[in-house]
């Protein structure tokens, strides 16, 4: 500090009233910011949980029961309640006879203001994506979010083909995100004419998860399906 | 200014944030969430009262210590003080509603540098008591919501047809997409300081003819 600052700070108080105002400041707040958090963590973690099923059950039609499970190379095992930094989570739907009826995955990508994430439901019956929901988004209202209003570019996911190709390694035909109209065979996605940037990062999204996860998941689908049966017995729900 | 050194409170007191010093129309202070978030009417009502809360709790805060915080630490004990409120807003919006609380996204947590806040704080809460820091704090967070619902209102109609979510003119509506992105945040503010500007000038005017005349 320079000799004319010094002196512009005039009449000097002393130190000890300064930090005492401050460290009094900083303790009443840290102590109300505490007692905030303490307090609003059960709802906030009630909403997120509510929130994460509301998605999958959209995502899963028909689902009553839900699942947190890990795929990794040897197979597939109960999710932890502690994520692990670099686990593949995905999350099994059940009707209330606790047969499988999807799977749902959470996938983002670059949109064009920020990460989109998402939520998609995969069907092993018919190979296909039954249905995204978009998470999480901060596109330009009125253009980018119509991934999520749009109507015809929400008909894309009624049954996106993602079939795997023969020897089980990867998709048949990855999924590519076409221009607005030319949309020709169930793995391609039609773009929204003036939100192409968000529909791609929603086609490539998919793609990069489902040409992931898939290829391990599929195998060992039989295995979800036999843990559930006597998981679900005298049980509900243990999220 | 000489009304301020008097301890009364009066509907003065309240009523120059809502009118004469109103903080979006008349101070033009706090724009970024005036432009960002008004793109619905919800939006706006919401964070109109998310600041209004953090405007009264650091006004009432700033006003009782307003004896005991040395000057040359002001600043930093108000943002303190700000901040914490803004933190608290901030875990209350996240408990009631997650979707809102995407909605508004980072515009919460940028609450605490929202210059009409602090200027509140050094102008009038450091220099009132604290029940007349409140009924002010409480006129410009009233003030500020109805500048936000002001924008959000007629964006929210002809951007997307629809008010607080309800839609207005059915599907045969095509919305003036413009209005809710944030070229239309500007138009809407331009034409409201236009009318706000245009009914000043003609009461200036009416009152130097008033004065002409008498002459």
């Amino acid at each position: 500090m320079s000799v004319v600052e010094e002196q512009l700070q005039q009449p000097a108080t002393p130190a000890g009233p300064m930090i005492r105002t401050l460290v009094g400041v900083a303790m009443l707040s840290g102590l109300l910011v505490v007692l905030t958090f303490h307090f609003t963590k059960p709802y906030i973690d009630e909403n997120q949980r509510r929130a994460i099923e509301a998605a999958l059950f959209q995502v899963v039609p028909g689902a009553v029961t839900r699942r947190d499970f890990v795929v990794a190379e040897k197979g597939i095992f109960p999710a932890t309640e502690k994520k692990q930094p670099g686990e593949m989570r995905f999350y099994a739907g059940y009707d209330d006879k606790g047969n499988l009826l999807g799977i749902a995955a959470n996938t983002r990508a670059q949109g064009y203001a920020n990460l989109i994430h998402l939520l998609y439901g995969y069907d092993p019956v018919c190979q296909c994506i039954r249905g995204i929901k978009v998470l999480k988004l901060a596109e330009t209202p009125g253009l980018g979010d119509k991934i999520i209003t749009d109507p015809v570019f929400v008909a894309n996911f009624e049954a996106l083909d993602v079939t795997l190709a023969d020897d089980g390694k990867a998709l048949a035909n990855e999924i590519v995100t076409v221009k607005h109209g030319s949309k020709q065979n169930p793995w391609e996605i039609d773009a929204i004419s003036g939100a192409t940037i968000s529909s791609k990062a929603v086609g490539k999204a998919l793609n990069e998860s489902a040409k992931v996860l898939l290829p391990m998941l599929i195998p060992h689908l039989e295995v979800i399906e036999t843990i559930i049966d006597e998981q679900v017995t005298g049980e509900t729900n243990n999220m | 200014m000489a009304r301020k050194q008097n301890n009364e409170i009066t509907w003065d007191t309240f009523s120059e944030g809502l009118w004469r010093e109103n903080p979006v129309f008349a101070m033009l202070l706090g724009m970024c969430p005036v432009l960002a978030v008004t793109n619905s009417a919800i939006n706006a009502l919401a964070m109109g009262v998310a600041t209004t809360f953090v405007l009264l709790a650091s006004g009432i805060l700033i006003s009782l210590l307003r004896r005991q915080i040395p000057k040359q630490v002001r600043i930093a004990t108000y943002i303190v003080i700000i901040a914490t409120f803004v933190t608290i807003v901030d875990y209350s919006i996240q408990a009631i509603s997650l979707d809102l609380y995407n909605a508004l996204g980072a515009f919460i947590q940028l609450i605490v540098v929202n210059c009409m806040i602090l200027g509140r704080a050094e102008a009038y809460a450091s220099k009132n008591r604290p029940l007349k820091a409140f009924v002010n704090a409480l006129g410009m967070g009233a003030g500020f919501t109805f500048a936000l619902l002001c924008l959000g209102v007629v964006r929210e109609v002809l951007g997307a047809g629809k008010l607080f979510g309800f839609d207005l003119f059915g599907p045969q509506f095509e919305p003036w997409v413009v209005m809710v992105l944030p070229a239309g945040g500007f138009i809407v503010l331009g034409a409201w300081l236009l009318l706000f500007e245009w009914f000043k000038q003609r009461k200036a005017q009416s009152e130097s003819e008033a004065v002409v005349e008498a002459r």
